[in-house]
C-alpha cells in the first residue's frame, strides 16, 4: 500500500474577532491508499477541521497536506475547486442534497464538471444508484426519501465521480441505529470491495467500529498511535 | 446548457415568489412598452413632418385670427414658394358630443403643400366647381359612413351664418386617401371646406383666418424667412408668430403635458422600484441557498463558475419577464392606438427595453453572485 494523504506539522488557526484560537497543533498523519480511518473526538477537539483540510475545503495555517502525490496547502481557490473535483467525494451528516433536483439529477451534479456527454453522466448515474440499492428511487426529490436513503444518494454524490478519496462528516450522526448501520455497511463494502480510501469524522463508537483504523483527535492533536481495529 | 437544470432549480425553488416577482417585472415592463410605444409614436409623427413647411398663427394664441390679406404680402418674401391657410369651423354632427375637425382653407394651396394627403387635381377642381363643397379624409369618411354625393348637414359651436343660424351644410365632393404613414396627422382625417364660401357665409370675423401654412424652397432658409414673415406684422394689433411645423406641433404638445418627460418619468420610477425588488428576490433567493452553494463548491464548483449560474439565473427571471411584458405592451398599444392616434412599439424601444432588463439582471445579480462566490465552505456549511 502507498502512502495517499500525508499531513506533516500542521497548524490550522482561526481568527475569531480580535482573537487567534489554534485548533490543530502541528498534527502529523498519514494514510494509505485503500484504507478505512475513523476520526473520533469529542466535540470541538478539531476533527472536522482536520477533515476540512485533507479534503481540501480549507487550508492550514503552518504545516504540508500532501493528497495523492499532490501539495495542496498553496493550491489557490479556483485550482483547489477542480482539485477536489477529481479526488475527492464528501458525504455530509446532513445529506446536503439540492431539494429541488431529483435524487439522480443531484448524482449527476459533480459530472457537470467533466466532459462526459449527456448519455454517459446518465449511464453513470445509474451505475451508482444501483450501487447504493437506489435505482428505483432515482426520480424521487430528496423530501420524498427517507433519511437513510437520502444518505445513500449523497453517497452516490460522492463516489460518481470515482474520486480518490470518500471524505465523510458524521455520516450517520442524523441516522436511527437500523439505517446507520445500513449506510456504515455500505461504507465498508465501497472500501473492501471497490478499495476506496475512506476517511469518516464520528463520535459514535459503534460507527467507528467499522473502519478499519480509528485515531483519536483531542484538543487539536492525535492522541493515540494508529491502531487496529477487530473490523 | 448542460448547467441549465441547476439555474432552473434555483429559479423556481420558490414558485411563488418567483411568479410574483416575474410578475411585477412583466407589468413594469408592460407600462414601460406602452408608456415608451405612445412616446415614439409621437415622436415619429412629429418626424413625419416635413421641415420646409412653417406655421405662421396669432402672437397671442393659435385661436385668434390674423388677416388673410397677408398671404399676398407673405408671398413677397424670399424663398416663400406657396401658403395655404386654416380657418377652426367647429363644428359636430348631429349632436355636440360628434366633434368634425372641418377647418376652411384654400384647397389648391393646401393639396400642394400637403402631398401626403394624396388630394388629387381632380377634388380640386371639384371643390372649386362646387362652393359648399367638402373634401373629407378617408378615416373620418369611413368612422361615419360617408361617400361622395352626401348632403352632411354640420353645426357650429362658433360661427352664425347669414341666416343667423349655426346650421351649415355641405356637399361631399371628394374622399381623400392620405399616403402610408400619415393617417396620425388630424389633417388627413379632417373635414375641408372653401374659405371663400365659408367666409362670404358667416356673420362676423371675416377675411381673417387662424393659421397659415407657409411652404419655404429650402428648409435651411427657415430661420430667415420666419423671422421676416413676422416682421411683416411688427407692431401691429395682427403680430404673428411663426415656427417650423415641427417646432408647432412640439409646442403645442406641451401645452398639454410633456409626454417625453411624464413617460421616462415614470418609467424610471418604476424601474427603479423594480431594481430593489429584483435584488432583494435574488438576495434572498442566495441567502436561502448558502448551504446549497456551498455543496456546489465542495464537489468542485469554482467560486466564479457559482457566481456566473446565479447571474444567469438572474438574466433569466429578468429577461423572459421582460420579454412578456413587450409581448403585452405590443397588444396594448395596438387596443390604445386605436383609441388616442399614434402609438407604435418600435425595434429600439424593444432593444432598449431588453437591454434595460439585461441591466437590471446584472445590477440585482451581481451582489447575490459576489456572495456565491466569496463563500467561504467551512462556514457556509457550519452555518455561521
Amino acid at each position: 500500500m502507498s502512502t495517499l494523504v500525508s499531513l506533516q506539522s500542521v497548524v490550522k488557526r482561526y481568527q475569531r474577532g480580535k482573537q487567534s484560537v489554534e485548533v490543530l497543533h502541528g498534527v502529523n498523519l498519514s494514510i494509505e491508499q485503500g484504507e478505512f480511518l475513523a476520526l473520533m473526538g469529542p466535540s470541538g477537539s478539531g476533527k472536522t477541521t482536520l477533515l476540512n483540510l485533507i479534503a481540501g475545503l480549507d487550508q492550514p495555517t503552518e504545516g504540508e497536506v500532501t493528497v495523492a502525490g499532490e501539495r495542496i496547502d498553496h493550491l489557490s481557490g479556483g485550482k483547489l475547486a477542480k482539485w477536489r473535483a477529481r479526488h475527492i467525494g464528501f458525504v455530509f451528516q446532513f445529506y446536503n442534497l439540492l431539494p429541488v433536483l431529483s435524487a439522480a439529477r443531484n448524482v449527476e451534479v459533480p459530472l457537470l464538471l467533466t466532459n462526459l456527454s449527456a448519455a454517459q453522466r446518465k449511464q453513470n448515474v445509474r451505475a451508482v444508484l444501483e450501487l447504493v440499492g437506489l435505482a428505483d428511487r432515482a426520480t424521487h426529490k430528496p423530501g420524498e426519501l427517507s433519511g437513510g436513503q437520502q444518505q445513500r444518494v449523497s453517497i452516490a454524490r460522492a463516489l460518481v465521480a470515482d474520486p480518490t478519496l470518500l471524505v465523510c462528516d458524521e455520516p450517520t450522526g442524523d441516522l436511527d441505529r437500523e439505517n446507520a448501520e445500513e449506510i456504515l455497511k455500505l461504507l465498508q463494502t465501497l472500501n473492501r470491495q471497490q478499495g476506496k480510501t475512506i476517511i469518516m469524522v464520528t463520535h459514535d463508537p459503534l460507527a467507528a467500529d467499522h473502519a478499519a483504523r480509528i485515531l483519536h483527535v483531542d484538543k487539536g492533536r492525535l492522541v493515540d498511535s494508529p491502531v487496529l481495529s477487530a473490523a | 446548457m448542460k448547467y441549465f437544470m441547476l439555474i432552473w432549480a434555483g429559479l423556481w425553488r420558490k414558485k411563488t415568489r418567483t411568479v410574483l416577482t416575474m410578475l411585477s417585472i412583466v407589468v413594469a415592463f408592460l407600462l414601460f412598452g406602452l408608456l415608451q410605444g405612445i412616446n415614439q409614436g409621437i415622436k415619429a409623427g412629429l418626424g413625419d413632418t416635413s421641415n420646409n413647411r412653417l406655421w405662421t398663427t396669432n402672437r397671442m394664441s393659435a385661436i385668434n385670427s390674423i388677416p388673410v390679406s397677408l398671404m399676398d404680402r407673405m408671398m413677397t418674401v424670399k424663398g416663400v414658394r406657396n401658403v395655404a391657410h386654416l380657418s377652426f369651423f367647429g363644428g359636430y354632427f348631429q349632436d355636440a358630443k360628434n366633434a368634425i375637425p372641418a377647418f376652411a382653407t384654400n384647397i389648391d394651396k393646401l393639396a400642394i403643400i400637403y402631398p401626403e394627403l394624396n388630394i388629387t387635381q381632380a377634388q380640386v377642381a371639384a371643390m372649386k366647381a362646387t362652393r359648399p363643397g367638402a373634401l373629407i379624409g378617408r378615416p373620418l369618411a369611413k368612422k361615419y359612413g360617408w361617400k361622395v354625393g352626401d348632403k352632411i348637414p354640420l353645426g357650429t359651436t362658433i360661427w352664425t351664418n347669414n341666416d343667423g343660424s349655426n346650421n351649415w351644410a355641405f356637399d361631399i365632393v371628394g374622399i381623400f386617401d392620405p399616403l402610408p404613414g400619415s393617417h396620425g396627422n388630424p389633417l388627413a382625417s379632417a373635414f375641408w371646406i372653401n374659405y371663400d364660401y365659408w367666409d362670404e357665409a358667416r356673420q362676423f370675423d371675416k377675411h381673417r383666418i387662424h393659421q397659415f401654412f407657409v411652404q419655404v424652397d429650402d428648409p435651411a432658409h427657415s430661420a430667415v424667412i420666419a423671422a421676416q414673415i413676422d416682421k411683416l406684422t411688427e407692431n401691429s394689433f395682427d403680430e404673428t408668430r411663426t415656427q417650423t411645423e415641427n417646432a408647432a406641433l412640439q409646442s403645442r404638445l406641451k401645452q398639454f403635458a410633456d409626454i417625453n418627460f411624464i413617460a421616462n418619468a415614470i418609467v424610471g420610477a418604476v424601474m427603479f422600484t423594480l431594481l430593489f425588488l429584483t435584488a432583494n428576490t435574488m438576495m434572498q433567493s442566495v441567502r436561502e441557498r448558502i448551504p446549497e452553494l456551498a455543496v456546489l463548491k465542495t464537489v468542485g464548483f469554482t467560486g466564479a463558475k457559482v457566481s456566473v449560474l446565479v447571474l444567469i439565473e438572474s438574466l433569466m427571471l429578468c429577461l423572459f419577464a421582460a420579454v412578456v411584458g413587450l409581448i403585452l405592451s405590443a397588444g396594448a398599444i395596438k387596443i390604445v392606438g386605436s383609441v388616442l392616434g399614434p402609438a407604435t412599439l418600435l425595434p429600439i424601444v424593444v432593444i432598449f427595453g431588453l437591454v434595460i432588463a439585461v441591466a437590471l439582471a446584472i445590477v440585482s445579480g451581481l451582489p447575490p453572485a459576489m456572495r456565491a462566490q466569496r463563500l467561504n465552505i467551512v462556514d457556509a456549511l457550519a452555518g455561521r
